[in-house]
């Protein structure tokens, strides 16, 4: 790479254009916790309680399915509130692509990309092997333990909700394992957490496989093989076959669920290769 | 090929699969293991954390709870916490320490309407029947009130004063002609909200709240108390008491 990542885009682009998405993410999630925290701090209550169940307005209860399903799992069917509040959140991240969880809302995601971007900067290569399907395994996992101990076991240590309800209620010691999971991606596994293990992810790729939102290559033809896309994208294993798999008969759709349509690849791609696209009317093309 | 050809990073061969699924078996199964040791571990609740008060059993408590903190924020006078990690309670779920801050008893229980999974218990009807856990007048060697001395401060507080906790009159064997007032709680009516621990004066309260598993004893199941069982049939069981015959040692 002869330039620094995203240095031709920004060229093309300008600086604003080349980050907005990027931007536009950040200003999400920290406008989300932003929300949280506006009630404790300065009694601005728009939203109540924390990422695993709220309230929104005092009227839309939401609560997070994978938190539910493991309260489940333990033996309690959750009251109707925070059951209803479960399906608000299935149909929303259903709509908008599982993942979208992911790069738009999760904390743990500013972490992981922090790692990413230092990686990149200390152009750290080294990165232990593991497979990016173990998170579906701990997603199992999180799922039967409760079946036997009867409590929640992964919530225990689930850094997701641990880092939001800590910066809502107070960390405590929390920051260990936030730390742990930035040296983990940093200096072991590239991607380590969000990439391989987090069973949030993994549970949030179940649910938007069908998603009708998608990032998609429409543009394949104009790539010139910067590989600035492949860099900064969190599961770069989705783009290869919507980008080059052209003559393979593969659809520019990134169909995998393991992209989390962040569209950091839109920012970075100076061509403008890549648009965020529905499903639908892409089918009636074909 | 059509274009509609769902994405797939590479065929995997059988043997790949069997590896990387023991592979992946064997490595979330050694975490599974520490975790459900430190979940095992976690559960029991240390005896200064009072769960809010209509909270499920422990053990459904640790089923149910979501740890949303809906119920730490709809509570008005900060009584509730919630654990974080390595405190002596699961970490997320909702406590509070009598001695810190003690428990209200709202009478609308804000908590209980907040929490949105039943943990807290919607069956609690009145905060009166809360059950948080049980004052146990702990050390009878430093409490004012068994020395003799009036202090009856825990007394005074409760909300439920002279139902959950009386003074039971004792004679002061020590100065020969005066009365002790001791603290006396009654299980039945105390809802452990911890008011009495919170205002005891001493540095370190004589009067504590327990989770009830560590409060109560337990009789067996077989116990009956002759005197209830008597009042109970309204009259002794057996007829008349047996008379065995006295057996003496043999011989002289
Ligand atoms: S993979 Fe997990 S930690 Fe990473 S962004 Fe998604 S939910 Fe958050
Ligand atoms: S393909 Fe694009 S949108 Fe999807 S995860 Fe990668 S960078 Fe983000
Ligand atoms: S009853 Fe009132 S004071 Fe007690 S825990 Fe609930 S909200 Fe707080
Ligand atoms: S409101 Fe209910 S589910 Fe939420 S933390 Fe409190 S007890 Fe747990
Ligand atoms: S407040 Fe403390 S010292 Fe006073 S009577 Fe009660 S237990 Fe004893």
């Amino acid at each position: 790479m002869k330039y620094p990542v995203g240095k031709e885009a920004i060229e093309e682009k300008g600086w604003f254009l080349a980050h907005r998405f990027l931007l536009l993410r950040r200003f999400v999630q920290l406008g989300v916790l932003a929300l949280f925290l506006a009630g404790p701090l300065f009694g601005l209550w728009i939203i109540k309680g924390n990422l695993s169940s709220s309230l929104f307005l005092d009227v839309v209860p939401m609560t997070d399915p994978f938190v539910a399903l493991q309260a489940f799992a333990a033996g309690h069917l959750l009251e109707t509130t925070a059951i209803i509040g479960a399906v608000i959140i299935i149909s929303f991240y259903f709509l908008l692509g599982g993942r979208v969880f992911c790069s738009w809302v999760c904390p743990v995601n500013m972490i992981s990309d922090a790692a990413h971007w230092l990686r990149r900067k200390l152009k750290i290569r080294t990165s232990t092997k593991l497979s990016r399907k173990t998170r579906f395994w701990v997603l199992a996992m999180a799922l039967v333990l409760p079946i036997g101990l009867g409590t929640m076991a992964w919530e225990l240590i689930n850094p997701v909700s641990m880092f939001h309800r800590g910066v809502i209620f107070g960390m405590g010691a929390g920051w260990i394992v936030l730390v742990g999971i930035f040296l983990f991606d940093l200096l072991l596994v590239e991607q380590g957490w969000c990439g391989h293990i987090c069973p949030h992810g993994a549970f949030y790729n179940v649910l938007g496989r069908y998603s009708p939102i998608k990032v998609s290559a429409t543009n394949r033809d104009k790539c010139h093989k910067c590989m600035d896309c492949f860099a900064v994208c969190p599961e770069p294993q989705v783009l290869k076959m919507p980008l080059f798999g052209e003559n393979k008969g593969f659809s520019p759709v990134i169909k995998s669920a393991d992209c989390t349509n962040c569209a950091r690849c839109i920012d970075v791609c100076s061509k403008d290769v890549f648009k965020i696209t529905t499903i639908l009317p892409n089918k009636a093309e074909v | 090929m059509s274009s509609s050809t769902t994405y797939q990073p590479r065929k995997m061969s059988r043997r790949q699969l069997i590896t990387d699924a023991s592979r992946g078996l064997c490595g979330v199964g050694l975490l599974a293991t520490g975790l459900a040791g430190y979940a095992k571990q976690s559960q029991s609740l240390a005896a200064q954390c009072l769960r809010p008060p209509g909270a499920l059993s422990e053990e459904d408590f640790l089923a149910a709870c979501v740890r949303c903190g809906l119920c730490v924020e709809a509570c008005p006078y900060d009584t509730l916490k919630l654990g974080k990690l390595f405190e002596p309670v699961t970490t997320g779920t909702p406590y509070f320490d009598a001695n810190v801050i003690p428990c209200e008893m709202c009478e609308d229980i804000p908590c209980q309407e907040a929490c949105p999974t039943g943990a807290i218990s919607p069956e609690l009807e009145s905060i009166n029947d809360a059950k948080m856990g049980l004052a146990v007048l702990l050390d009878r060697e430093t409490c004012l009130n068994t020395q003799g001395l009036r202090c009856d401060i825990c007394v005074r507080v409760c909300p439920l004063m002279d139902e959950a906790i009386t003074l039971e009159v004792q004679r002061n064997v020590r100065t020969g002609h005066h009365a002790m007032f001791i603290p006396t709680v009654h299980s039945d009516a105390c809802t452990g909200c911890g008011k009495c621990e919170h205002a005891c004066p001493l540095p370190e309260a004589a009067i504590k709240v327990l989770p009830l598993d560590i409060a109560k004893g337990e009789l067996g199941k077989h116990y009956r108390w002759g005197w209830v069982e008597k009042d109970n049939a309204g009259g002794s069981l057996i007829d008349e008491v047996l008379d065995l015959p006295d057996r003496l040692p043999e011989g002289d």
